[in-house]
């Protein structure tokens, strides 16, 4: 029954979204995080998606294929105060873009309705299908 | 006599099945929406339908796929049409490009939304019409 494979492809989408979403927040969060556990400061992590095969051989879930990090320079400022300043007075901080970031989170939750939307109408059609007949 | 109310019934039968996969299709192309290098696809609703509707009366003609026969009393199974949709014509296309990105991602979510929304009408009529082919059907059984 093709109609019930939409949940499933819809479902995925959504989980894989909310990852995405997921690592916007972690992203934001450590926007000044200038040291972490292993003393480097933060580096920003974008997923990757990749289609996902489901029941029916046409039809594609999607799922995080793997978490990357961001290989792009971190930023320098100059600030002779801090704590984690080198000799010349400059910090690195982490490489988070918030503007990418604001924008990332925003394709991420329009997806997640879209896919909310889609799986409300196979409901509806499902549910229509079982009144045939009555 | 059961079987002319088969046939009856077959052809909206298949609208609804070459509809429902045409939705899991578009709620495909929805969900890979962000995946790099994803194609999006659809089904030529004509052709998918036409093949569906071949399907059911070419089916006895398929030799390859009957059941054999080693009693007389034995009935002769035809395959049903769902297993010889394997065919060219009625399989899933891809879509042609209208903005291409970067990604080479090329599900336009305008279209797809369309599509969607277009598709689940038409399912929703293919139904209406089911149930008033049943209804008729009724009227005429009970003779009111």
């Amino acid at each position: 029954m093709s109609l019930f494979n939409v949940f499933n492809i819809s479902g995925s989408a959504m989980s894989a979204q909310s990852q995405r979403l997921n690592a916007v927040a972690s992203n934001l969060a450590n926007a000044d995080s200038a040291t972490s556990a292993n003393g480097k400061p933060y580096k920003a992590k974008q997923v990757v998606f990749t289609p996902m095969a489901t029941s029916s051989a046409d039809a594609t879930g999607v799922k995080v294929k793997k978490v990357i990090e961001d290989a792009s320079p971190p930023k320098v400022i100059y600030e002779p105060k801090h704590p984690l300043a080198d000799a010349k007075g400059y910090v690195t901080m982490p490489n988070v873009n918030v503007t990418e970031e604001m924008v990332n989170m925003i394709s991420a939750s329009r997806a997640y309705q879209n896919n909310v939307e889609t799986m409300n109408a196979a409901k509806t059609m499902l549910l229509k299908t079982l009144t045939i007949g009555q | 006599m059961l079987n002319k109310l088969d046939a009856a019934l077959s052809f909206h039968q298949n609208a609804l099945r070459v509809r429902g996969q045409r939705q899991e299709l578009i709620a495909s192309n929805i969900a890979n929406a962000d995946t790099p290098n994803y194609k999006a696809r659809d089904l030529d609703f004509s052709a998918a339908m036409k093949s569906a509707l071949a399907g059911v009366s070419n089916a006895a003609s398929k030799s390859a796929q009957t059941l054999n026969k080693t009693s007389e009393q034995h009935i002769s199974g035809t395959p049903s049409a769902s297993t010889s949709s394997s065919g060219a014509p009625g399989e899933p296309l891809f879509r042609p490009i209208i903005q291409g990105s970067v990604d080479g991602n090329t599900v336009d979510m305008d279209v797809e939304r369309n599509q969607f929304a277009d598709n689940a009408i038409r399912y929703e009529a293919s139904l209406i019409m089911i149930n008033g082919q049943l209804k008729q059907m009724l009227s005429a059984i009970q003779g009111q």
